[in-house]
């Protein structure tokens, strides 16, 4: 029973956080509102016995990319875009689509058959710690992965400076 | 024990609502704050997956989607910024020079 209860609570709140950062107005507000709904979903990491990824969570997303948005926000001057409508004109047509998207993948999940169990069951991680049994995976089986992913960051870091930098006139 | 069912319910949600704030906002930060609401929706899906069918895989992949989601965050408020130096307008409808 209390399982059920604290992730109805997350549930709720996760949709309800999601709803909010779409219809503010300001920005700002949508950063912070954001803040909130990434410890939610950090919180349900946790839920889910994956603490590292909760961490993670916590770590890259509400401590890197929402300062990163909110160092945008300010740079970014925003005074008339308060003044004009939230939503395009047309809005009806995107809910009509985006509701029609969440039927399909209703019923979809209704004919999902579960795949055998693995190898990692909840006492092997518990023994191991998450994190080592999540590393020992990372750097044997996903070692070249890890590197393409190390490659696509040195890539973002050059080109978020190469496209940020101001351009000097010769 | 809370089913499986229930954490891929609460991502589609997540997802869709960030496909209908991508469709009808038209301020570009927000759209962008769409795009890292569905990525989150993927990895509530792959972490709850990876859960219940004891295959750490799943969380595997939802590591490099952070990954790729910190790299597309600088890349495109990079892009945002080198857009308003040229044109001061957060607003996706008034930059039309492509004549798309």
């Amino acid at each position: 029973m209390l399982p059920e209860l604290f992730f109805a609570y997350f549930a709720f709140a996760i949709v309800l956080l999601s709803i909010l950062i779409i219809t503010r107005k300001n920005p700002v507000h949508s950063v912070l509102w954001m803040l909130l709904l990434f410890f939610h979903i950090a919180s349900l990491y946790l839920f889910l016995n994956a603490e590292f990824m909760a961490a993670i969570q916590v770590i890259v997303y509400a401590g890197g990319i929402l300062v990163l948005f909110l160092f945008v926000v300010i740079l970014v001057s925003i005074k008339e875009e308060i003044r004009i409508g939230r939503f395009i004109s047309a809005w009806p047509t995107s809910f009509t689509f985006a509701v029609a998207l969440f039927i399909a993948l209703f019923f979809s999940l209704r004919s999902f058959i579960a795949a055998p169990p693995g190898n990692y069951t909840v006492d092997i991680i518990k023994k191991e710690t998450h994190t080592q049994v999540l590393g020992k995976l990372l750097y044997t089986d996903f070692l070249f992965p890890f590197e393409v992913a190390s490659l696509i960051l040195l890539v973002a870091i050059v080109g978020a400076i190469v496209l940020a930098k101001k351009r000097f006139k010769s | 024990m809370v089913p499986l069912n229930w954490y891929i319910l609460l991502s589609t949600a997540v997802f869709t609502i960030g496909v209908f704030g991508f469709l009808s906002r038209r301020n570009i930060i927000i759209m962008f704050m769409s795009i890292e609401l569905m990525l989150n929706a993927v990895n509530i899906s792959l972490i709850s997956f990876s859960h219940y069918l004891q295959d750490l895989r799943g969380q595997i992949l939802a590591f490099f989607v952070i990954a790729v989601a910190a790299a597309e965050a600088a890349i495109g408020l990079a892009i945002i910024i080198a857009l308003f130096r040229n044109k001061a307008t957060a607003h996706v409808d008034e930059i039309h020079e492509m004549q798309g």
